[in-house]
Parts: structure tokens; C-alpha cells; sequence
């Protein structure tokens, strides 16, 4: 049997790579492809501390499809603003998008 | 450590996992990235499968892997015309380093307190069931009447909103 | 049962929801308002049909309440300490159950007629077209509130959504919610014309005034409350009307001293204390002595809302609340020395029920009447509950709730003819001044020809109120109040009694006013009241204010009381609390009293108003029998005065004098002119050292801000990511430092 700590590094390590492509990447399309990352990292958690913590307990899975539904609103609302932004500016790279500031 | 097919399938999971979103993350084509996702997530499936959550797998199949994925590659085509190679901006050692910090974090944390456990029973046979009953009931201790109600309006809500901000 | 959760909590969410789809979406049309308020209450009342019958049919309801309900606030223990919201379905539940939704759809009913025309005068201030000029020198012009309409109906919506939730309620928390939102809407229902002004009466109370008036006093009524609430949850850690009053144990452990250190409130229980704070919320809701004023100022508002707050709504809340907490109130109660509470509220009860009968008798406006006289009853149903009769008491209520609902549309639809009359008249050339009262009844007289609808339900209503033998459901419900306290205490019975017979001459004395002889002007002659929407609840409400009482009739009572069953109302009542109340063994001596309290109340009326009816220009014959007395009643004991007096003048001298005149005039003000003119002169003096010195000194300061910001500024990139990395960055800090802490130290 694996034991529970692989899951969970293997989720941490799919977490820090997300991570890592919200901050270094140039495109949004790929900033929102590493939060999708991030999300499916804590699921993975979700479900192996339900698996191994409490199998009798369903809240785990349940929490798992809220973040679901969460990821797949944030995909549409993100994706069509990234649309609607290339459309006004003709660029969807985050660096260029800078007009909140001084 | 024995060597199982489970564990097999275990590393080749992981393997998928973490190898598709180190693809994610540091491939220069958009695309291939986008594939790389699906087969990150795929990798995501395959362990819900592994953790006795066959009805989650399928979920993450269809949402991420049919739907989410289809989305952004169709964002990617519609956007791609001023997108030559992609590479990483300027603060990308930055955000190495903290992406390498927070690893090595939660890696600590891991290892000192879950290292080594093991599931304490079997998941029950009606668990489904159950779950389908959670989703809908407003009494017992797994009771999510009211959040899937919100999360009902939250998707109606980002539907109307993406199809909003996204027409001309 | 799953089925009555549902269904109770769809019974108040109709009307909310009707109040906000008319908001939202049909505010600009009558008739689709009209629609949408009618189908909300109408499903309301079905459903409460259906949650009545299933009432009904449960075997031992007072043990065994149809309830449902969900944890609300999770706080500490999840199980014990959470607040649950939920509903509450018992014998007294499924009474209110009965009339607040008939009531309430009645009333939705006429308002969709009443609601049909609406003008007055409002003021002009500066420039601006007049159409008249009063005699205070006012510009007055007419207004026309037909736009409003829609309006009204989503407000009236919400006053029954909110009623409803406090009649279904298991918790005094959010009985208290409903409680607080029905204030709300009084505040908004009472000055719904808000912009009207009385043409040559500079000093009557306006309808904005009047809503202010009622929302203020209610508040005072309403903090001990939430004290008291407050008090009871910290005391028992629950607000659930079931666990506090149907628990000998919780009873029991709240019947302990409350300040065993202060010798002036020694004998006072915790039940008892927290008893008058809640009974003080249920004054100022229920406009018992001394928070009475509000009430008759709220006829300033459309009639249906009188109707509202006098029948189905409001004032009944608090009676309702006090029916309901009477375990709490009674706590210790052995049956014969009435605990504290109880003996305040059978004092408060039964002086207010003869206090507010005898302004009834000397008032000429036909609502303000019918104000005092609810004023009236309430306080007999509070008394009641003071003296333990817990089921008369609910019995009164209802029946009350059911003939003034008619009283008061009956009372809408006289005005609405004589307003009407007066319009007819206008266009027929006949002179009429500005000031014309449609609500007078001495313009009125004459009316019963005009008007029968209204006239034989109004008579019907009437004799409810007054008590009339046999055939009216008020007499039933009266003298088992009367009984009771005839049986336990003869003080509260004799100012009762009284009481009784003021209502039926004053009742009478209306009835003749308005009804009887011939039209003393012109708007009554040419009155006339045709909308069947306005005489259909009148019809209906009239069958009930007659049927309603047969319910009640006690098992002792020769013929009939055998033919109707055997106290159906009291045995199904009495059993929502633990120890159901023995009825009272049958006597004759206060029903012979009580019937011929009432008929010679009624007689004296008729003698005096309806024999030889008043002509125009014709005094109140009362005027020269009672003589100063008259005045002092017609000005209500002059409380307004007083209130004014001692309330309202000292908080606005106050404010005036002390804040604004003295502290800030003269102590603020002064100190700042002072200083101000010290530096005026230091500078004068020191105008080089200005010059160099402070002005170098102040540029250099600003500038320095001005620098030190222009180099910030460049943090604000702009850039998500950079953000992003910084916020992650921190966040990794703070990990560190738990890490640290938690597994390395």
C-alpha cells in the first residue's frame, strides 16, 4: 500500500510548479493554466486525507467538487476576460496589462 | 518498500503528474503547454483512481480534461496571432526560488508529520450514494443543500458573466 | 415529516418574494404589481391551508409540534450552542396560522381596490405653480400618488412575509427578526405619503411625522427587549421556544434570584426580570400605556395599512409574543399570587383597556376611533395573559384580529365613499372648502342608503367589537376573558367591565354617527363605494367575525355548548403548554354581567346617536354632558403634550442649547477663535520668522512628502505578478516563522 506522504508530495510539488507559473509566466492563458495546477494540487489533498484520515466521512470528496466547481467558474469568467482583454488591447501578456498603477 | 503493480501505477501517475505541469510550466510553446496540462490532469485522475474515488476521476476527466482544457486551447488559437515563442519574464529566478522554498516547505512538513501513515479502514460501498444524498440534503452531519445551491448560482453567474464580458 | 419544513418556510418567502420582484421588476405597473402581490398571498394561504390541516389532523399537537429547522450560526459546540432558524408549528402557531394569512389576503384583496385613486395637498416651498393658499399662509398644491401604488403592495408584501416569519418562528431570534422588519415597514407604510400636508391645520401630525413617531417609540419599546433576549440566551443558551418553555427543568433553573446583592430588587427572578424587559418590547409593539401615542398617529396612513397593523399584524405581534413567552412569564406560578410580570401586565393591561376606551369615546375621526378601541382591546388580551388566561387571551386575539381587519377596511371604504362624494360634489359646482375631512364623522351621517355593503358589515364588525350576544364571535371571546378575571380577580374584572361598556357606546356612537339620519354635507350625500374588490373581504371577514367565536363557546354553557362540541379552542390551545390550564367551572354571574354590560353600552349609544340622528352643524351631544371632561378626552389626555413636553422639547432644547449653542458656539467656536487669534497675532509679530522659518520649514516638510512619495510611487507597478511574488514571498515569511515555531523550536 502507498503510504499517505507520497500523495502529498506529489501535490505539493504540482503546487509549487503552479506556483511557480503564476509568477515567472508571460502569458495569462498559461498564468490561468497554473492555477488550474494549484487547484488540482489541493484536490489531490482533499481526497488522499479523506482517503487516509477518513474514509467513513464523505466531506472530503464534497469539498473536492465545490473545488471543482469553483475551478471550472474561475476557467470561463478568467478565459472570456482574457479574450475580452485582447480584444481592447491587443495583447494578453501580463507585464503589458500594467495600467493600475501611479 | 515493496514493489506492487499499485505502486507501479502509482509512479507512473506521478510521474504524469508532476512531469506534465513541469511541462505546463516551462514549455516555450503555448500549446504543447496546454497538452502538457492535459496530461497533468490526466495524471490528477489517475491518482483519484488510485484513491478509491473512481466517481472524482471521472469528474476530473470530463471538467478539466474535456471541458477546461478544450476551453484554454481554444483561448490560446483565438489569441495567438501576436504569441511568437513564450518564454518567462524577467522575474523568473524570483519566482523559482520561492516555488523551490515553498516545495521544500511543505516537503518538511509532510515528511515530519504524515510520513509513513496509512488508511485506517476501507471506504464504504454506499459512498456514492452518500455523497449524492450530502449534495442534496439539508440535515445530518453531510449536509451541502446550501453550498451546492450557491455553487449552482456561482456557475450560472460565471456563465452569463463570461458570455457577457466576452462578447464584441 | 420532511414535507413541513418545506412548506413553512415557502409560507413567508411568497409574499418576500413578491416584494422584491416588485421592486425590481414591475414597479412601474399597477397591474401587474397587483398580479404578482395577489398570487404570492394567495399561495401563501394555501400552503398555510395545508400546514393548518395537517395541524389539525396530528394527534397530541402541543406535545409532539410539527417543526423542522437547520443550524443557522454554528458557534463553540456544534449540537448545543449553534443558533438554529427554524419553524414551529404548535396548537398556538396553527391559531395564528388561521387568521394572519385570511387577514392578510383580505386586506391584499382591498388594497388592490382601495389603492385605485389617491390625491391630497402637498406643500410648495420656494417658487413653484400653487393651486391654493391655505390659512397659514402655506402653498399648497395637489399631489398625485397614483404612481405609487405598486409601491404600496410590495411594501404590504413584505409587512406579511415578516409577520409570518414571527408567527412561524421556533426561536425568539428570529421572531424577532420578523418583529424588527415589521417595524421597518410600518415606518415605511405609515408615511407612505410622505409628502402630504393638512390644508388649514398647520399642527396635525403629517404622515411623515407619524411614521418617524411610531418607528421611535416602537425602538423604545424594542432595546430592553433585545436585552432580554439577550439575557435569556446568556442565561440558557438557547432562544428555542420549545427547549425554554415546554422544559420543566429550564423553567425551573430560570426561577432563581436575579440580584441577590441589591436589596431594592430582592424579590426579583430571572424569569420575572427578563419577563418585563420582553413585555416591554410587546408595550411599544402592542401601543400599550405609556407607549400608546404612535398608534393613533399611524392612521395617517393608507387604510389597508391600518388594517395591517391593527388586525393581522402588527399590534397582534406583541400580544402574540407575550401568549407565547407566558411559561417564562408565569414561571413559579402556583396558580394563585401572580408573579411579577404577570401582575405588570394585568395592571398595564387592564388600564390601558379602560384608559384608551374613554379617549375612544370623544374622538371624531372614524380611524382614530377604531385606534383607540385596538388600543383598547389589546390591553384586555395583555390583562388576560397578566391574570393567566393564557387561552382567552389567544382566543381574543383572533377573533379581534378578525372583526377590527373588517372594522378598519370598513372604515377605508366609508372614506374612500365620502372622498369619492366630495369629488362628485366638486364637479357639480358645489362650493367645498380645502380642508374638507373625509375622515370626520361629522361630515358624515346618512350613510346607510349610500353604502349598504359597508353599513350591514360594518354593523357586524361593530357588534363584534362591543360584544354582542350569542351571534358575534367578540362576545364569545370577550367574556372568557371577563370570566376569568371575574374568577381570579375581581379589581382587574370591574376596570374591564367598564371598559366593555365604553366599547359598545362608542362603538354605537360611531355606528350612529356615520350610518344613521341624513347626510350632513354634500360628499356624504353624493358617496358612493361600488368596488367588489373592496366589499368582498368586508363579506367575507363579516361571515367570520360572526362563525369564528362557536370555536370557543365553553362546555358549561347551557345548549349551546354541548350543540358546538365542548371547547374545541381551549383544549387545543391549552395543550401547547406543559400543564394544560383547567377550564374554569361554567358561571352565570359574569356572563349576565358581561351581556348586560354590552347591550346597555349599546343601548345608551342608540338612545343617544341613532334615535334622534345629528343634523348638520349639530354639537356632539357628549360635549355639553361631560363638559370639560370632553376636551380632555378629545385631546387624548393631552399625552402628545406632555410626551412633547418632556421628551421631545428637553432632547431638542438640548441639542440646541447645550450641543449646538454652548458646546459648539461657544466652548468649541471660542476655543478655535481664540487660538486662531493668537497665531493671528504671533505672526503679525514674527512675519520675517514666518517668512524663513515656518514657510521654509512647511515647503521643505511638503516637498520632502512630495519626494519621498514620487520614488514610492514606482512600487505601484501595476504588474500582477510582481504583486503576486511579493504577497507569496510574505506569506512564505510567515510559513517560516510557524515552521519554525511549531516543528523545529
Amino acid at each position: 500500500m502507498i503510504p499517505l506522504h507520497w500523495y502529498l508530495l506529489v501535490a505539493a510539488g504540482m503546487f509549487a510548479l503552479g506556483v511557480y507559473g503564476v509568477l515567472a509566466r508571460r502569458n495569462m492563458v498559461a498564468i490561468i493554466m497554473s492555477i488550474e495546477l494549484m487547484l488540482n494540487a489541493v484536490n489531490i489533498n482533499l481526497v488522499a486525507f479523506w482517503r487516509y484520515m477518513a474514509p467513513e466521512n464523505l466531506n472530503g470528496q464534497a469539498f473536492a467538487i465545490f473545488v471543482f466547481t469553483v475551478a471550472a467558474a474561475e476557467a470561463a469568467v478568467g478565459l472570456a476576460l482574457i479574450i475580452s482583454i485582447y480584444r481592447a488591447r491587443e495583447t494578453v501578456v501580463a507585464k503589458e496589462i500594467d495600467m493600475l498603477k501611479w | 518498500m515493496v514493489i506492487t503493480p499499485v505502486t507501479i501505477a502509482f509512479f507512473i501517475m506521478a510521474a504524469f503528474t508532476l512531469g506534465g505541469s513541469l511541462g505546463v510550466v516551462t514549455n516555450r510553446n503555448l500549446f504543447h503547454a496546454a497538452l502538457y496540462l492535459i496530461l497533468a490532469l490526466f495524471g490528477a485522475a489517475g491518482l483519484f483512481v488510485l484513491l478509491e474515488a473512481p466517481f472524482l476521476a471521472a469528474v476530473q476527466v470530463l471538467i478539466y480534461v474535456g471541458a477546461i482544457s478544450v476551453l484554454i486551447a481554444i483561448t490560446i488559437m483565438v489569441t495567438r496571432r501576436i504569441m511568437g515563442v513564450e518564454s518567462a519574464n524577467r522575474q523568473w529566478p524570483l519566482s523559482a526560488l520561492v516555488g523551490l522554498l515553498l516545495a521544500a516547505t511543505l516537503g518538511f512538513v509532510i515528511m515530519d508529520r504524515f510520513a509513513g501513515k496509512f488508511p485506517v479502514a476501507g471506504v464504504p460501498d454506499d459512498s456514492l450514494t452518500r455523497l449524492g444524498m450530502a449534495l442534496v440534503s439539508y440535515e445530518g452531519m453531510e449536509a451541502y443543500l446550501v453550498p451546492f445551491e450557491v455553487a449552482s448560482v456561482l456557475l450560472l453567474a460565471a456563465m452569463i458573466g463570461a458570455i457577457v464580458v466576452a462578447r464584441k | 415529516m420532511e414535507n413541513i419544513g418545506l412548506i413553512a418556510f415557502l409560507i413567508p418567502a411568497s409574499p418576500l418574494l413578491a416584494f422584491f420582484i416588485i421592486l425590481l421588476f414591475t414597479r412601474h405597473s399597477k397591474l401587474a404589481s397587483d398580479i404578482v402581490a395577489m398570487v404570492a398571498i394567495l399561495f401563501t394561504w394555501v400552503l398555510a391551508g395545508i400546514l393548518l390541516y395537517l395541524a389539525l389532523t396530528t394527534p397530541h399537537l402541543g406535545e409532539e409540534p410539527l417543526t423542522a429547522g437547520l443550524v443557522w450560526l454554528p458557534l463553540g459546540d456544534a449540537v448545543t450552542d449553534s443558533l438554529r432558524m427554524g419553524v414551529l408549528v404548535d396548537p398556538l402557531g396553527a391559531v395564528m396560522l388561521f387568521f394572519v394569512p385570511l387577514t392578510a389576503t383580505m386586506i391584499f384583496i382591498y388594497s388592490t381596490g382601495y389603492m385605485a385613486s389617491g390625491s391630497y395637498w402637498t406643500e410648495v416651498t420656494g417658487e413653484g405653480d400653487h393651486d391654493a393658499v391655505d390659512t397659514a399662509g402655506r402653498k399648497l398644491k395637489k399631489f398625485d400618488a397614483t404612481a405609487w401604488k405598486a409601491r404600496f403592495m410590495a411594501f404590504i408584501a413584505l409587512f406579511a412575509g415578516a409577520m409570518l416569519i414571527l408567527s412561524l418562528a421556533d426561536n425568539l431570534l428570529l421572531l424577532f427578526v420578523g418583529w424588527e422588519i415589521m417595524g421597518l415597514c410600518s415606518y415605511l407604510l405609515i408615511g407612505f405619503w410622505h409628502n402630504r400636508v393638512y390644508a388649514n391645520q398647520p399642527k396635525r401630525i403629517t404622515p411623515m411625522l407619524a411614521g418617524i413617531k411610531a418607528f421611535m417609540t416602537t425602538r423604545v419599546g424594542d432595546m430592553p427587549m433585545l436585552v432580554g433576549i439577550a439575557w435569556l440566551y446568556s442565561f440558557t443558551g438557547t432562544l428555542n421556544f420549545r427547549e425554554i418553555l415546554y422544559n420543566p427543568e429550564v423553567l425551573e433553573g430560570l426561577n432563581v434570584l436575579a440580584f441577590p446583592n441589591v436589596p431594592a430588587l430582592a424579590g426579583v427572578t430571572v424569569a420575572g426580570a427578563i419577563g418585563i424587559l420582553l413585555f416591554m418590547g410587546a408595550i411599544g409593539k402592542s401601543a400599550q400605556f405609556p407607549l400608546h401615542t404612535w398608534l393613533p398617529d399611524a392612521m395617517e396612513g393608507p387604510t389597508p395599512v391600518s388594517a395591517m397593523i391593527h388586525a393581522a399584524t402588527m399590534v397582534s405581534a406583541g400580544v402574540y409574543m407575550i401568549i407565547r413567552m407566558f411559561p417564562l412569564m408565569s414561571a413559579g406560578w402556583d396558580g394563585h399570587a401572580l408573579t411579577l410580570p404577570m401582575q405588570v401586565m394585568a395592571s398595564v393591561g387592564a388600564f390601558t383597556a379602560l384608559f384608551a376606551a374613554t379617549i375612544a369615546v370623544a374622538q371624531c375621526d372614524v380611524k382614530k376611533v377604531l385606534a383607540y378601541s385596538t388600543i383598547s382591546q389589546l390591553g384586555y388580551m395583555v390583562a388576560a395573559v397578566g391574570i393567566g388566561a393564557y387561552v382567552a387571551a389567544a382566543f381574543h386575539l383572533m377573533t379581534h384580529a378578525i372583526f377590527k381587519a373588517l372594522l378598519f377596511m370598513g372604515s377605508g371604504s366609508i372614506i374612500h365613499a365620502v372622498e369619492h362624494g366630495e369629488e362628485h360634489a366638486h364637479h357639480h359646482g358645489h362650493h367645498f372648502p380645502i380642508d374638507f375631512d373625509a375622515q370626520d364623522m361629522f361630515n358624515m351621517g346618512g350613510l346607510w342608503k349610500r353604502i349598504p355593503v359597508t353599513a350591514w358589515t360594518f354593523l357586524i364588525g361593530g357588534l363584534a367589537l362591543s360584544g354582542f350576544p350569542f351571534v358575534t364571535a367578540g362576545f364569545w371571546s370577550k367574556d372568557e376573558i371577563l370570566a376569568d378575571a371575574f374568577a381570579h380577580n375581581p379589581t382587574v374584572f370591574w376596570v374591564l367591565a367598564a371598559a366593555a361598556f365604553l366599547t359598545a357606546f362608542y362603538t354605537m356612537r360611531q355606528i350612529g354617527l356615520t350610518f344613521a339620519g341624513e347626510p350632513r354635507t354634500h360628499a356624504a350625500e353624493e358617496a358612493t363605494q361600488t368596488d367588489w374588490r373592496m366589499n368582498l373581504p368586508l363579506v367575507v371577514l363579516a361571515f367570520f367575525a360572526v362563525f369564528a367565536g362557536y370555536v370557543g363557546v365553553h362546555e358549561g354553557f347551557p345548549v349551546l355548548g354541548k350543540l358546538l362540541g365542548g371547547n374545541f379552542f381551549h383544549h387545543f390551545v391549552g395543550s401547547t403548554l406543559l400543564k394544560e390550564p383547567e377550564a374554569l367551572a361554567f358561571s352565570w354571574a359574569p356572563v349576565l354581567l358581561s351581556i348586560g354590560i354590552a347591550l346597555s353600552g349599546l343601548l345608551i349609544g342608540w338612545l343617544v346617536y341613532v334615535r334622534r340622528p345629528l343634523q348638520a352643524e349639530d354639537e356632539d351631544p357628549l360635549k355639553k354632558v361631560l363638559g370639560p371632561i370632553y376636551t380632555l378626552l378629545e385631546n387624548k389626555y393631552y399625552f402628545d403634550e406632555l410626551y412633547d413636553l418632556i421628551f421631545v422639547r428637553p432632547s431638542k432644547w438640548v441639542s440646541e442649547q447645550i450641543v449646538y449653542l454652548l458646546l459648539d458656539k461657544q466652548i468649541i467656536d471660542g476655543f478655535l477663535h481664540f487660538v486662531a487669534r493668537f497665531f493671528e497675532w504671533l505672526a503679525f509679530r514674527n512675519k520675517d520668522f514666518d517668512t524663513y522659518v515656518v514657510n521654509g520649514l512647511g515647503d521643505s516638510v511638503a516637498e520632502g512628502i512630495g519626494k519621498t512619495s514620487d520614488s514610492f510611487k514606482y512600487v505601484q507597478s501595476g504588474r500582477i505578478q510582481q504583486y503576486m511574488a511579493i504577497a507569496i514571498a510574505g506569506v512564505l515569511m510567515l510559513v517560516g516563522v510557524f515552521v519554525w515555531a511549531l516543528f523545529l523550536r
